[in-house]
């Protein structure tokens, strides 16, 4: 480090070359007025509080002034301090009258300012306007905005440029009219704001603040429970309940930055629909009951119903520990591989083809993303699923990365990005394809290299004849000219894909991530990681698969099929295993209707909500002899179940997640189980002593982490204290050749229209609907429709429509807009009237309704 | 309020003579208030994706300026004179009773957007005083009876 030396109020200060004054000074504990400084943004110097004196006669604002070798600094004297107090009196005439009341008051950067400049209120009542208070801003459930008491120093402004990307907010009209707002001057909630509460934390006064603001008295490390971002959080605990959620600023995932589901969502914990007790059925109800009385139930009908005849299904929430005990308690006391996660409809793909050509091991660090030069975005709508991955992609674009998003849809990314590709729905390995011959055909990467790097280049390169742009073009609707683009700028790379549900969730998942797959090996010869981000929907959706909950892997995606594994875990486990593979997510509902498996036990999962084809899923369920659903609400499948056992939260229990880089993160029991539920693990070991099997005995988390470490390696070296990655071995790296299959024609004369779902910002799984603030923020369910489809069914703006599908029908309002491509409708928020309509990609037709 | 869609047809017009660059912004924002009477909110939204910028800072820019109206314009715009002579001869009850019978506050427009009541410093008839316009006519020598000859109740009842 470069350092300068300076005298700043007669004192020699060292300093780091090229830092500011202000900094320099703050750094050596001088104090400088500020109020619109904050270390997350380079200065603007709008408050000019910070003048300093260099002794040439003028003032300046230390914030924009460098640090110089022998520079001679006065932060105080009788100018500064004249100038300072016309400045601050004229600000805080500006203001509200009074602290008393606002909940700022004690940690607001005027009011310790005004302290120290000893400011007389009563003085500056001559210079105050005749103006009546302009109205608070509460639209937002989870803060207020109070223009009031706005110093205007702007760093919600930069915040929400620079942090979050949403520029939601900006400085509207001029002179003394000044305010911060939203576009149009609306309410926050009805702009474009995305409530991640960056600005809040960082106001320094009390425009905007947290509503009902409680001080916490302790603060747990935990991790974020909604998306495979895994984001590093504080639980503030005051009493025995979680007040407030800040982001961990040393966490190497989010630094600090949080989304408004990490900053707010926490609220499902504490909801009043908690389950607190077990439930029994009895005579068709379900009633309150002991958990002796539960435990022994389920452990004495299970027990009928060993091997095929059990499957198990496990969120892709559950802990480490909990996902492994389930897996285990399939395997060794119910003798079944029927053992499964959500993971099947979501991430499957990309394990399969991980599987396939690169081996499981192949993640990427985040801090890779940041780096990147060029990103390709494909598949996700980041910014709403993924808020701060998209927050890190926006903030790529600024700094000047290539942004290159695809997508049918215009989503907000695409304001951000260089190049917008809009590829027809479905044909996306055609497009990837293409840009993959392009960059070949052009030599924009060493061939030979790539050989040497990667098996099968020369029969992959044979697939890729069937790519002609001309041909791509046709498939893709995506000019030859574009595609050309995109690839030299990928080419230019360091380049990172960032992919998500839009490829996964899909007939074709494993051939679209086989083909970025492709892509990434092309540009990745020269690194370790192949900087491909596949966007897992859940935070512990690879941890819940590296646990083994998978029908055909065991943990560490050891082999079932493979004797001497089992053998090795056998010994482990002190427990035959079953030797085939189990039946996967999609196949068990078949397997329950026709009476083959008809014991399920449900670990925080929830398939009425989540699996396409609802009916079916209702049928297996009815025709199941026993369900058992653990989970911490009654949810849709908790109220077919013939025993609810009330699991605990994120933040009652020990634990760990491993999120999207297979970084190991530990949770930590905040507060007690709410009411009488009580953490996974604790359950299944309880419920396994009970069934007679000894491999169960943990007395803590930490025990079955233990465990887990001994048999996948790369948890063992990772300390989820120090949230480190886990790495798995590298595999040898493999081109896997593709075709272009065409989607089903699945759209014919009675059902014209694909119909796309759109995930909403304020809407993820089943607990967001817990939280009251998000509900309020999440749109009414609304269809897109583009104008051409509009004018050919006459949908007018705003109209209620009917949807159906061939398998059922809803009613929602149309909003027509372009964002949506001619032939597809897209549906955002009501996931719930969705699974009447959805199996799969689905084709419907809209009927206007008339009143 | 304007449908979308007669926004759009027309704002394409407009765009169609420019390239999209930042420095185009004030040109354009003049020419929609032109063709609209003023910046209509979609329009806003369509201009700052043109120019790639965002719709925030836009309305910032919009906002800025009083040339730009926000709000849409009546097509019969009361403008009341508040001038010297005009505020002396009672400028200040002929404003309020218009505001009275068009149930709206200065600068304001009527739900139906047939009047705009608006003030203006001077139009040079003092010798007319109080006086008022409508669009381009004058009318001079305003009592409230005139005004409520000039207006109609839309208040009634209210």
């Amino acid at each position: 480090m470069e350092t300068v030396t300076l005298t700043i109020d007669g004192r020699n200060v060292v300093a780091e070359r090229g830092i500011t004054v202000l900094e320099a000074a703050l750094e050596n504990g001088i104090y400088i007025p500020h109020l619109c400084y904050h270390p997350d943004f380079e200065s603007h110097s709008a408050c000019r509080l910070c003048l300093v004196d260099t002794g040439d006669g003028e003032l300046l604002p230390s914030c924009r002034l460098t640090v110089a070798p022998g520079m001679v600094v006065t932060t105080n004297s009788q100018m500064i301090e004249r100038a300072r107090r016309s400045i601050l009196e004229m600000m805080v005439a500006d203001h509200h009258t009074t602290c008393r009341g606002c909940p700022s008051s004690g940690q607001c950067e005027l009011q310790r300012i005004m302290g120290r400049l000893r400011i007389d209120r009563k003085r500056l009542e001559r210079l105050r306007w005749p103006t009546e208070d302009l109205p608070r801003d509460t639209s937002n459930p989870f803060f207020d905005f109070d223009p009031n008491r706005c110093v205007l120093c702007g760093i919600c402004v930069k915040t929400c440029e620079e942090i979050q990307g949403a520029d939601a907010i900006y400085y509207t009209a001029r002179g003394n009219m000044t305010r911060i707002a939203p576009f149009g001057n609306k309410p926050f909630a009805q702009s474009r704001c995305e409530s991640c509460g960056e600005c809040v934390v960082r106001c320094p006064v009390g425009a905007l603040v947290t509503k009902n603001v409680q001080r916490p008295k302790q603060e747990v490390k935990s991790v974020c429970p909604y998306c495979g971002v895994g984001c590093g959080i504080y639980l503030g605990i005051r009493e025995g309940v979680i007040v407030d959620v800040r982001g961990d600023t040393a966490s190497p995932v989010n630094g600090g930055h949080l989304c408004v589901r990490g900053r707010y969502g926490w609220r499902f914990v504490h909801s009043p629909e908690r389950l607190t007790t077990p439930l029994v059925k009895k005579s068709g109800e379900l009633v309150p009951a002991s958990w002796d009385e539960a435990l022994s139930l389920v452990a004495e009908r299970l027990a009928g119903y060993r091997g095929d005849r059990f499957a198990m299904v496990t969120s892709i929430k559950l802990t480490n520990e909990e996902a492994y005990l389930a897996q285990k308690f399939a395997r060794t006391v119910m003798d079944s591989n029927n053992i499964d996660s959500d993971a099947r409809l979501s991430d499957a793909p990309t394990l399969a083809a991980l599987q396939r050509t690169v081996g499981m091991g192949a993640t990427s660090p985040l801090s890779e993303l940041a780096q990147a030069a060029t990103i390709l975005a494909i598949g996700t709508n980041a910014t709403e699923t993924h808020p701060v991955v998209g927050a890190r992609l926006r903030q790529a674009a600024r700094r000047g990365a290539s942004l290159i998003v695809a997508n049918p849809r215009e989503i907000d990314l695409c304001r951000h990005a260089r190049m917008w590709l809009r590829p027809h729905l479905g044909t996306d390995v055609a497009l990837i394809m293409g840009i993959c011959r392009v960059i070949l055909e052009e030599g924009l990467v060493d061939a030979s290299l790539v050989d040497e790097k990667a098996a099968g280049l020369t029969a992959w390169r044979e697939s890729l004849r069937d790519f002609s742009l001309g041909r791509v073009e046709r498939i893709t609707g995506v000019p030859q000219e574009e595609i050309a683009e995109a690839a030299r700028l990928l080419a230019s790379g360091p380049t990172a894909i960032v992919y998500g549900a839009g490829i996964t969730q899909h007939t074709h998942g494993t051939d679209n991530v086989l083909a970025l797959i492709n892509l990434a090996l092309l540009l990745n010869t020269g690194n370790d990681s192949l900087r491909l981000y596949p966007l897992q929907a859940h935070n512990n959706a690879l941890g819940v698969c590296d646990m083994g909950c998978l029908p055909d892997y065991l943990p560490g995606y050891a082999a079932v099929a493979d004797a001497s594994v089992r053998e090795r875990l056998a010994a482990v486990w002190k427990a035959d295993l079953p030797a085939s593979p189990g039946r996967t997510l999609t196949e068990m509902w078949s397997a329950l209707a026709s009476g083959t498996v008809k014991a399920l036990y449900l670990v925080g999962a929830d398939p009425l909500s989540t699996m396409p084809g609802h009916e079916a899923v209702r049928q297996a369920l009815a025709s199941a002899a026993f369900v058992v659903v653990q989970d911490m609400f009654l949810t849709e499948t908790a109220r077919h179940a013939d025993v609810v056992l009330p699991a605990a939260s994120f933040a009652e229990q020990e634990g760990t997640f491993t999120n999207m880089e297979r970084r190991l993160q530990r949770v930590r029991r905040a507060i007690s189980p709410v009411g009488d539920s009580r953490p996974g693990w604790q359950i299944i070991t309880e419920l396994a002593g009970r069934m007679g099997s000894k491999g169960f005995a943990f007395g803590s988390a930490a025990e079955i982490m233990a465990e887990v470490a001994a048999l996948v390696p790369p948890y063992e070296k990772a300390s989820p204290e120090e949230s480190t990655l886990c790495s798995f071995p590298a595999a040898d790296r493999r081109f896997a050749p593709l075709a272009y299959e065409p989607v089903e024609k699945i759209a014919d004369i009675d059902y014209p229209l694909l119909l796309v779902t759109e995930s909403c910002l304020y809407h993820h799984g089943n607990w967001s609907a817990r939280v009251a603030g998000l509900k309020v923020l999440a749109d009414e369910p609304f269809l897109q429709v583009n104008p051409k489809d509009a004018a050919d069914y006459g949908v007018t703006n705003g109209q209620m429509v009917q949807v159906a599908s061939k398998q059922g029908e809803m009613v929602t309002k149309a909003i027509v807009s372009d964002v949506t491509p001619p032939g597809v409708v897209t549906l955002k928020g009501g996931a719930q009237d969705l699974q009447a309509l959805q199996a799969g990609l689905t084709a419907v037709r809209i009927v206007p309704q008339t009143e | 309020m304007l449908s979308g869609f007669v926004v759009a047809d027309e704002l394409a017009k407009i765009l169609a003579s420019y390239r999209g660059n930042r420095s185009e912004l004030l040109s354009i924002l003049r020419e929609v208030q032109d063709t609209f009477n003023y910046l209509p909110e979609e329009a806003m939204r369509q201009v700052a994706k043109f120019i790639g910028i965002p719709e925030s800072q836009l309305y910032s820019v919009a906002s800025f300026y009083s040339h730009f109206r926000l709000t849409p314009l009546g097509r019969k715009r009361i403008s009341v004179c508040r001038g010297t002579a005009c505020h002396i001869r009672g400028a200040p009850q002929v404003i309020e009773e218009a505001g009275r019978l068009l149930g709206v506050k200065e600068s304001e427009t009527t739900p139906d957007l047939e009047y705009t009541l608006e003030t203006v410093a001077c139009i040079g008839c003092c010798a007319l005083a109080p006086c008022l316009r409508v669009n381009e006519e004058v009318h001079g020598e305003v009592t409230l009876k005139k005004v409520r000859e000039l207006l109609p109740d839309l208040n009634n009842g209210a």
